[in-house]
């Protein structure tokens, strides 16, 4: 034994056991916990943020989707027609007619209640603009029962929904406590009920002081349009420079700029290429300001970047073993590219295309530059071809201009936008990711 | 003729070219296709590209140069003199231009006599009557000088419309001839066809570098344009900003700096939210998280990546600013009166925040990852506890990674537009509090440029000098992201 393992000194070792824990260990163990405990309340802390964005998107979002309406059938005579058509204010007979309908079906259902016309035409809207417009497009209905679905105002509408509370109610020319009441009796007697909004799909922007009227569908068809001129620009462009920078490119200067410059475009802020569509779409060749194709050209020089990153990843996945096999049976390169290669790497490139596509859909800040936001989308396009060049709005571009407006009915809108916008996008990666399952191949 | 059925016509030459082409070899060849020097297919794909290729160039480049080409013609008719007080020539030309589609469009629509569009003696008031009539915009006000020039630009366009009809198919038709002539049996057809193709490939991958340049040109010369208009000493070093809305220019403040720190604020905001919450769950998924956690909450935690960011404003504007309100406004939760407004620093740096979160997370955790497993058990082997080894261990060496992934989100959350523009509010001020409503460079340059102040105003220019700065800034910080991570990488094996 050594002087040094003997050890005679004056301190006496200290000893430690495993089975008591000291109080250094027990810091350490409880730094660990804390640690661990950090990193499960970050990833809860995300999740939460997530679950509360959607729970908010569908809790203001859903009740677009329904709109209380009064279903009635109602009766025209020709007489009544022919006496109204030749009074002076045309509406208003209808209008009166109507009125006088709805009060004897109030006391059959033995609603009692004090009003005026006027909170008619506050719960129901112009319900006599309506009512001529159907009988003068189809005069051969005159004299039979007609099922009508008129729908409520958006205030009446809103405090159906919850969305306007009573006690804040002041009486206005748009709503008064009184009509709300009478709402509320007819709803109870079954007059007034919930029902699909099929306006908010299929209809087009209302002006700024109708949000009851306004739906989405037309900025949904310049979201289309927009969408093909992207995939018709980007998708055969993204593939042939991919090709080219994969396949072909010699280790040049050029080449390393070329590669340089994408991943720069990558990164450049979305505002940026709005600018330079405005300067170089709209000013400088003066194509047609607030049309979907300007958007989608914008929309095709972002995507670009995506599409070209995610095809050199699948060009890159194809063996060279494929290559060097077709070059080998006397194909040139060209052909072992385009017969081979390519086919191989369709399914990785069409997913990339297709995120990038959801990522174009869902852009804004461009379009808002180059001026598709402010045109109020009245209506579908005519023709195909007008569905590039007619002003339109985009399905982004709609909601921002429904945030904006100072109407909170829009704001209910814009939830419900999303609601739609959401969807298109999920259902894309869904069909990506399915694309991805069905078709990759591992090699 | 439209573009659309020029585009036809040349696609339907060509495509009789490729028919064409594929026959005539056969046809010398009696149909024995060993004696042909490409498969018959490639002499068609020649006789198309030849007919096809050259003729579609020459309608974009046309396309493009025509409309610069006659607006020089026509500015050249306008007198300095005849520019009206408070105008520039750049306007009188946009309203020339506009007048002069909406003369194109009341003719197509049979609404104005082509004649009247050539008669340079027409009373005013009768043209601008007839394309009221026809449901084109026009203006009351114009002189005879500027209906003149509509007239000679619609002479133009529509001269130059029928040149560029007649050459592209003439293109098409020559290139159709050529191609053909070349057809025989041994012509090196595949050859040529690979080489047009390899031209059109190498002119697709170019492109990236036309739209850089694009880009920057469109930024630099109106930026130099504004630069003429209001110095650039005192936008870049200005201290306020209060544009006139008059649109004339005259007293308007142009400074960036409010703006600037709008920006950085809202993005510092925004990673003081992202950076610990993302780079924490980085470490909780890659290092402690069982599989199954693993597997549901990284993909659920990108979901917030992939949401637009036209969402998440809205969210900013109607949830999250309200909420805040009732936190810290007037009346709220707390008692403190420091916010008025649901528009806020804090509104768009928390959303911004959340949108940011998968950034940091899903890029730490790739650095992570990267970190060789051997790190770790010798560290283990110490005695090291787990958390000792990521804290000491892990995250130094993947700390330039890190530092990169949150310099990318950085660049991120100064880009960010829609969050600003629905969150942040449009007052531009210097101030620290962060329950204020302030302003940034991307939200300007939307207010800008959507306004109603024309196009050569300062007040429209400035957004294309805010945009070089965004540009410039993003640009960099991605550059410098990419230097330190290629620095500082530790190689491992």
């Amino acid at each position: 034994m050594t002087d040094i393992s003997m050890g005679n000194s004056s301190h006496p070792r200290k000893t430690t056991s495993l089975h008591s824990i000291d109080a250094r260990t027990k810091r350490r163990n409880a730094s660990e916990t804390r640690f661990r405990y950090y990193g499960i309340s970050a990833v809860f802390i995300g999740l939460l943020f997530l679950v509360f964005l959607a729970a908010s998107i569908l809790r203001s979002g859903l009740p677009v989707f329904t709109q209380w309406t009064l279903n009635t059938s109602f009766s025209l005579t020709q007489e009544e027609f022919d006496k109204a058509e030749k009074s002076i204010l045309k509406t208003k007979s209808y209008e009166s007619l109507f009125n006088q309908f709805l009060l004897e079906k109030l006391q059959r259902k033995g609603i009692d209640l004090e009003f005026d016309k006027k909170s008619i035409e506050r719960i129901l809207g112009k319900t006599g603009g309506i009512l001529r417009e159907y009988y003068r497009s189809n005069p051969d209905k005159l004299g039979e029962p007609v099922d009508f679905a008129l729908s409520t105002s958006s205030r009446i509408d809103g405090y159906f929904k919850g969305r306007i509370k009573r006690e804040n109610v002041t009486d206005s020319r748009f709503l008064q406590k009184s009509d709300i009441d009478l709402a509320e009796a007819m709803r109870d007697s079954g007059l007034i009920k919930r029902a699909f909004n099929w306006n908010f799909i299929f209809g087009a922007d209302s002006g700024v002081d109708n949000p009851g009227g306004a739906g989405i569908g037309a900025s949904v068809v310049g979201s289309f349009f927009m969408m093909l001129v992207v995939l018709l620009l980007s998708l055969p462009i993204g593939v042939a420079a991919s090709i080219y920078l994969e396949e072909f490119a010699p280790q040049n200067r050029i080449t390393d700029i070329i590669e340089v410059n994408i991943s720069n475009l990558a990164a450049v802020p979305s505002i940026v290429f709005g600018i330079l569509g405005l300067a170089v779409f709209i000013q400088f060749l003066h194509l047609p300001q607030s049309a979907p194709l300007v958007g989608g050209l914008v929309l095709a020089l972002m995507t670009l970047p995506t599409i070209i990153i995610s095809t050199r990843v699948s060009l890159k996945a194809v063996p060279p073993s494929i290559r060097d096999a077709a070059l080998g049976v006397g194909a040139s390169k060209m052909q072992s590219v385009f017969h081979h290669v390519l086919p191989l790497a369709m399914p990785g490139i069409l997913t990339g295309t297709i995120i990038g596509l959801a990522q174009a859909l869902g852009e804004t800040a461009p379009l808002l530059i180059i001026g598709m936001v402010g045109f109020v989308a009245r209506g579908y396009p005519e023709t195909f071809l007008d569905g590039f060049v007619e002003p339109n709005s985009a399905m982004p571009a709609q909601i921002y201009t429904w945030a904006a407006r100072a109407d909170a009915g829009f704001y209910e809108k814009a939830w419900g936008g999303i609601i739609i916008l959401l969807a298109f996008l999920l259902s894309m990666n869904i069909i990506a990711i399915i694309l991805r399952r069905r078709f990759e191949r591992r090699w | 003729m439209s573009i659309f059925g020029i585009l036809l016509i040349v696609l339907v030459i060509a495509s009789a070219g490729f028919v064409l082409g594929r026959f005539k070899v056969l046809r010398n060849v009696g149909g024995n296709i060993r004696e042909l020097h490409s498969l018959p297919s490639y002499y068609g794909q020649n006789v198309f590209l030849k007919s096809a290729a050259p003729a579609f160039g020459l309608l974009a480049i046309w396309l493009i140069a025509q409309p610069v080409i006659i607006e020089r013609s026509v500015s050249t008719m306008i007198p300095p003199s005849e520019i009206p007080e408070g105008s520039t020539m750049s306007l009188v030309m946009s309203e020339i231009i506009r007048t002069a589609e909406g003369v194109r469009n009341a003719v197509a629509a049979g609404a104005m006599p082509r004649e009247m569009t050539e008669d340079g003696r027409i009373d005013i008031a009768g043209f601008t009557q007839r394309l009221k009539d026809a449901g084109q915009i026009a203006t009351s006000d114009m002189t005879q000088m500027e209906i003149r020039a509509t007239q000679r630009y619609n002479e133009l366009y529509w001269i130059g419309g029928s040149f560029m009809t007649a050459f592209t198919i003439a293109f098409a038709l020559f290139g159709l001839i050529w191609g053909l002539l070349e057809s025989k049996p041994m012509f090196r057809a595949r050859i040529a066809v690979e080489k047009g193709i390899l031209i059109l490939l190498i002119a697709a991958a170019s492109l990236a570098i036309v739209t850089t340049l694009g880009i920057v040109l469109s930024l630099v010369f109106n930026t130099i344009e504004f630069f003429r208009l209001y110095p650039a000493f005192d936008f870049f070093l200005g201290l306020s900003w209060a544009p006139s809305f008059s649109g004339r220019g005259g007293a308007s403040e142009l400074g960036i700096a409010p703006l600037l720190w709008g920006t950085f604020y809202i993005s510092f905001v925004a990673l003081l939210v992202a950076v610990p919450i993302g780079l924490y769950s980085a470490i909780y998924l890659s290092e402690y998280a069982p599989p199954s956690v693993r597997s549901i909450s990284k993909p659920l935690l990108e979901v917030l990546a992939g949401i637009p960011t036209i969402v998440y404003g809205l969210f900013a504007l109607l949830t999250v600013g309200p909420l805040l309100v009732d936190v810290f406004g007037s009346g709220g939760i707390l008692g403190v009166d420091w916010q008025d407004g649901g528009r806020s620093v804090a509104t768009a740096g928390i959303v911004m925040g959340i949108m940011l979160i998968p950034f940091v997370s899903s890029l730490s955790d790739d650095i992570i990852n990267a970190v060789p497993q051997a790190m770790r058990d010798g560290s283990y082997a110490l005695g090291a506890t787990k958390s000792e080894t990521i804290r000491r261990v892990i995250l130094p060496a993947a700390l330039p990674g890190i530092v990169g992934a949150i310099l990318l989100a950085a660049s991120r959350a100064i880009g960010e537009t829609m969050i600003v523009v629905l969150g942040a509010g449009a007052a531009a001020r210097l101030d620290l509090n962060p329950f204020e409503a302030m302003t940034t460079v991307t939200a300007k340059i939307v207010s800008q440029l959507t306004g109603d102040s024309d196009f050569t105003s300062p007040e429209a220019l400035v957004a294309f000098a805010l945009g070089i700065t965004l540009f410039v800034l993003t640009l960099g910080l991605n550059v410098f992201a990419l230097y330190i991570v290629r620095k500082y990488r530790e190689q491992y094996e």
